[in-house]
């Protein structure tokens, strides 16, 4: 038996169709892929939040591996994931730096008073400079840069414990140990 | 007549309305103007559909300030589509650059269109003779939608 044209063209057409949603369904619209994975750290040299005559950027890590975490206090996201941040600070893996993204300095100490500080430190991004260089869209993020300087992962929104031990760990490898 | 072309003149100025950006940037107007145009064709990361021309968004402001930041620097128009995209990727064009992953999005149309034509050249040419074996059975052809 030959299938008429008509009645095949439109169904594979269709098929081809279905192909596509199928891939696209499992995609999430709300992450864009960084390109900075596998690049280099973008430097900066910012103020400390809690100390404006400090400086601190990633220099202040190198050779190790450490966590960015791009947060704000008009963000609901990461006062969502303060919790699971100061758990991941207490197993004290890799040191914590916190961008302070936007935002204003005393709301922000306030913030870490009130809630608990998972950060080694916080760099005081007011103008969102050093955001654009890492490509930041919206908080909270999350990068994960390696012993050598590279930025290994971006997990953007909310983090939580299930995702650490998931999709950080692992790339932690083993060897790898705290301050 | 007057009221639909009323109509297309309020559509092609709707763009001009939504454009939250108007402040002057530059004194020189070749400048300004190359400024617009290219803030126009950078993709607001927070509202996805918009340019940072068009959006109230603060990182479009931040993307706006960065873009003038730029231009007074006297980066090129590439320069500054690369800067951007080596932050925010390819998705920050509003146009997506052609590349061997993106030939299939821009042959897109064109295969679209080769295939209508192809169906439609085969539906002439089997009515056509079918219209010379059997002349009369043309016209008792009911219409179909």
């Amino acid at each position: 038996m030959k299938l008429p044209l008509r009645f095949l063209v439109p169904a594979l057409a269709f098929a081809v169709l279905v192909g596509f949603f199928v891939v696209g369904l499992k995609r999430d619209p709300g992450e864009i892929p960084s390109p900075l994975i596998g690049k280099p750290a973008p430097a900066f040299a910012l103020e400390s939040l809690g100390d404006p005559a400090r400086v601190v950027g990633p220099t202040d890590f190198a050779g190790r591996p450490w966590l960015l975490n791009v947060w704000a206090t008009w963000c609901g996201g990461c006062r969502q994931e303060h919790d699971a941040l100061l758990a991941i600070a207490e197993r004290n893996r890799v040191p914590i730096m916190g961008l302070n993204w936007r935002d204003d300095r005393a709301l922000a100490l306030r913030w870490l008073a009130e809630l608990g500080n998972p950060y080694d430190s916080v760099a005081y991004d007011p103008e969102g400079r050093t955001a654009i260089d890492w490509g930041v869209y919206g908080a909270p993020e999350t990068f994960l840069i390696d012993g050598s300087g590279r930025v290994v992962k971006k997990h953007i929104g909310p983090i939580s414990l299930d995702v650490w031990d998931r999709e950080f760990l692992p790339l932690l490898g083993t060897a790898e140990v705290g301050p | 007549m007057i009221r639909v072309s009323a109509l297309l003149a309020c559509l092609a100025l709707a763009p001009l309305a939504g454009a939250v950006d108007s402040g002057q940037r530059f004194e020189d107007p070749v400048e300004q103007s190359r400024y617009e145009r290219v803030i126009r064709d950078l993709r607001c990361l927070v509202c996805r559909s918009e340019s940072i021309a068009d959006s109230n968004a603060p990182l479009a402001a931040d993307l706006r300030r960065e873009v003038e930041t730029l231009m007074r620097a006297g980066r090129s128009d590439e320069e500054i589509y690369a800067f951007m995209t080596e932050r925010y990727g390819d998705f920050i064009l509003l146009q997506p650059p052609v590349a061997p992953r993106t030939w299939l999005l821009w042959a897109a149309p064109v295969l679209f269109l080769a295939g209508g034509l192809a169906v439609v050249l085969v539906v002439v040419r089997r009515r056509a003779r079918a219209a010379k074996a059997n002349p009369a059975a043309l016209d008792e052809e009911p219409d179909r939608p």
